[in-house]
C-alpha cells in the first residue's frame, strides 16, 4: 500500500475516533471538561477510565465522524485551551499517581485567530516540555492522522505507538507540497517522500511499535474491532506493567533520553 | 549650488534617494529599506545595529553579527559547531543547497551556540541565523540547542538564545518534529536545575520553533515589531477568509496578550540581558 493510500485510510471519516477506542478499550469513562482558564474545547476529550483494575487518564483528539459532529469538534483541530486541559489532566494523573494514555488524530492545532491571541505556540510548547518530565507512564498511540505540533503537544511518551494504517507527518503532505514543491496538487508525490508511514517511522526510530489491524478499513464494530481492542488493551497492560518497574526518577531519564537521541 | 552638490556627495544622510527600482536593492555598499523604501548607506546601517536610521525599520541580524552586539569581545568560545546537517529523507537537492549556504553564510547551520561573557557575567548563548534555510530547525539545530543547554547546566550558567525561524525543517520531515521534543526536554532540565533561561524572539519566530523552545524561557523579551506566531499569516488568511488586522502576531500584540515580558529595542539588548543577568 502506499503512503497517500494510507493517508486516505487515517483520514477516513468512517474510521474509528478517540471516543471509540476509549469507550471500548476501558470501563467506567467519565470525561472531565475544561481548562480552568478560558474554556472547554471539544477538539480534545479527556478524563479517568478504568481498565484491568488499573485507574487510567485518558486523552484523545476527536474528530467527527459526519459534517455535524465535524463542526462541534473543529474537525480535530484544537485551540489552546484543549492543550491546556491536556495538561491539567495529565499533571492530575500525576498527582494520583496514574498511567497516561494518548490517542493522536488530528489534522493539526487550529490556525485562527483567537489560538493565537491565546497562545498556540505557548500551549503546546508547554505540553511537550512538562510531558517530558511527567512522573508516570506515558503510552501515546496514533489512531489517524498525526499531523505537526498539533499532534506532539499529546505525544511525548515513555512509548510512542502507530496503529497499521495511522499516519504521523510533520504537516499534511498537501503544506509539504505547497511548501517544498510550490505545489499542493503534488501531495501524492510527498506523501511517498516524507516517511510518514507507521513502518518508516519505526525504522528511524520515532515510533516504538506497530499495532497491526485486522484490516484495512476498520470500523468501529464487528469481529475485527473486537481484536483491534483486544489487542490495545493488551498492549497497555503490558507496557504499564514493564514501565512501573521503574522508579519515577528512571522513568523521566529513560523518557528524556529516547528523544534526546532521535538523529 | 555647488558646494550643496558637494555635501550631498559626501554626506550619506543627503545622499539617500528615493524610489529605486526594486531590482536596484542591492548595489555593492548600498542596501534598500523595506520601511521606508529610501536608499541607505550599509556603513551607516551597521553602526546604527541594523536598523534603518530613516524610519526604524529592523534588519535582521546575521549570527555573526548578533555575536559581536551580545557577546563580550573575544569571549565567545562556540560549541557544537562540528554537529552537521543530516537527510533522514534522502531529499532530493537538500544537501547540495546545505552545501551553498555554508559557502554563502560562512556558517555551517541555522544556529550558533558558545559560551560567552556579557558585561562581565557568564552565560551560554544560542544565537539562530535567519540566513541559513529561514533559520528551520532540522536535527542539526536541535541537536546544537540541546547540547548548549546541557552544557549550560554542567557549568551551572544561565541560558539565552535568540531565535530567528520559520519553524521546524520540512526537509528534514518527523526527524525535525522530533527536535520539538528534545529541545522542549533540554529545558525542563534546565528549569529543575535551578537555572535562568532567557528567550529573545526576533523576527521571525514562527512554527515548531515558537511551539518549542522559544516560548518556555522564565523571561522572554522581544525585538519591537517581530512576527510572531504559530501558524503563518497566509495560513490562518485562509482559514478564517478574511485580512488579518495590521499588527497581528506582531512583538506588541504578543505583550499585549500576555505572552513576552517586554520589547527591548536593539541598542539597549545588551545591556537589559546582562542587567537580568545580575539580578539573578
Amino acid at each position: 500500500m502506499t503512503a497517500w493510500e494510507k493517508v486516505q485510510i487515517a483520514r477516513d471519516s468512517e474510521r474509528p475516533k478517540a471516543l471509540d477506542y476509549i469507550q471500548s478499550i476501558f470501563s467506567d469513562f467519565i470525561e472531565l471538561h475544561g481548562d480552568r482558564n478560558f474554556g472547554d474545547d471539544k477538539a480534545i476529550i479527556g478524563g479517568i477510565a478504568s481498565l484491568g483494575g488499573i485507574s487510567f487518564t485518558v486523552i484523545g483528539e476527536q474528530k467527527g465522524k459526519n459534517v455535524k459532529e465535524n463542526m462541534e469538534r473543529n474537525f480535530g483541530m484544537p485551540n489552546p485551551e484543549g492543550y491546556r486541559k491536556a495538561l491539567r489532566l495529565m499533571k492530575q494523573a500525576e498527582k494520583f499517581k496514574r498511567p497516561i494514555i494518548t490517542f493522536i488524530d488530528t489534522p493539526g492545532a487550529y490556525p485562527g485567530m483567537g489560538a493565537e491571541e491565546r497562545g498556540q505556540g505557548e500551549a503546546i510548547a508547554r505540553n511537550i516540555m512538562e510531558m517530558s518530565a511527567l512522573r508516570v507512564p506515558v503510552i501515546c498511540v496514533i489512531i489517524g492522522e498525526g499531523s505537526s505540533g498539533g499532534a506532539l503537544a499529546i505525544g511525548v511518551g515513555d512509548r510512542v505507538v502507530m496503529l497499521e494504517n495511522s499516519v504521523y507527518s510533520i504537516l499534511s503532505p498537501e503544506g509539504f507540497a505547497s511548501i517544498l514543491y510550490k505545489d499542493s496538487g503534488k501531495a501524492k508525490e510527498a506523501a511517498e517522500n516524507m516517511k510518514i508511514t507507521a513502518k518508516e517511522l519505526k525504522k528511524l526510530g520515532i515510533v516504538d511499535e506497530i499495532i497491526k489491524e485486522p484490516k484495512t478499513g476498520i470500523h468501529a464494530e464487528g469481529e475485527e474491532w473486537e481484536i483491534l481492542v483486544k489487542t490495545l488493551q493488551d498492549y497497555f497492560l503490558k507496557t504499564v506493567k514493564e514501565l512501573i518497574h521503574f522508579d519515577s526518577e528512571e522513568l523521566v531519564e529513560k523518557r528524556y533520553q529516547k528523544f534526546r537521541t532521535m538523529c | 549650488m555647488i558646494i550643496d552638490k558637494v555635501r550631498k556627495l559626501t554626506n550619506p544622510e543627503e545622499v539617500r534617494t528615493k524610489n529605486v527600482s526594486a531590482a536596484d536593492k542591492m548595489i555593492g555598499k548600498w542596501v534598500k529599506c523595506d520601511g521606508c523604501k529610501e536608499i541607505i548607506y550599509k556603513e551607516e546601517l551597521h553602526q546604527n545595529d541594523n536598523v534603518c536610521p530613516n524610519c526604524g525599520k529592523y534588519f535582521r541580524l546575521s549570527s555573526r553579527r548578533r555575536i559581536k552586539q551580545i557577546a563580550d569581545e573575544g569571549t565567545f568560545k562556540e560549541i557544537g559547531d562540528t554537529i552537521c546537517t543530516q537527510d533522514p529523507l534522502h531529499f532530493e537537492g537538500y544537501l547540495k543547497k546545505v552545501e551553498s549556504l555554508k559557502a554563502k553564510t560562512k556558517i555551517s547551520e541555522a544556529v550558533r551556540c558558545g559560551t560567552c561573557e556579557i558585561e562581565g557575567q557568564k552565560a551560554v548563548l544560542a544565537i539562530m541565523d535567519g540566513n541559513f534555510l529561514m533559520g528551520s530547525m532540522g536535527s542539526a539545530v536541535g541537536e546544537r540547542i540541546t547540547l548548549a543547554i546541557e552544557t549550560a547546566i554542567d557549568l551551572r550558567s544561565p541560558f539565552v538564545l535568540f531565535s530567528v525561524s520559520g519553524g521546524a525543517r520540512m526537509q528534514e520531515g518527523m526527524v525535525s518534529l522530533m527536535q520539538m521534543a528534545k529541545t522542549s526536554a533540554a529545558v525542563k532540565k534546565l528549569e529543575q536545575a535551578g537555572l535562568l533561561y532567557l528567550s529573545v524572539l526576533t523576527d521571525p519566530t514562527t512554527g515548531g520553533v515558537l511551539a518549542s523552545f522559544a516560548s518556555l524561557g522564565d523571561i522572554v523579551l522581544a525585538e519591537p515589531k517581530a512576527l510572531i506566531g504559530f501558524a503563518g499569516p497566509r495560513v490562518i488568511e485562509q482559514t478564517i477568509k478574511q485580512k488579518l488586522p495590521d499588527g497581528f502576531q506582531r512583538s506588541e500584540f504578543l505583550l499585549e496578550h500576555g505572552f513576552i515580558d517586554k520589547i527591548v529595542e536593539r541598542k539597549e539588548m545588551k545591556h537589559t540581558i546582562a542587567n537580568l543577568l545580575r539580578l539573578h
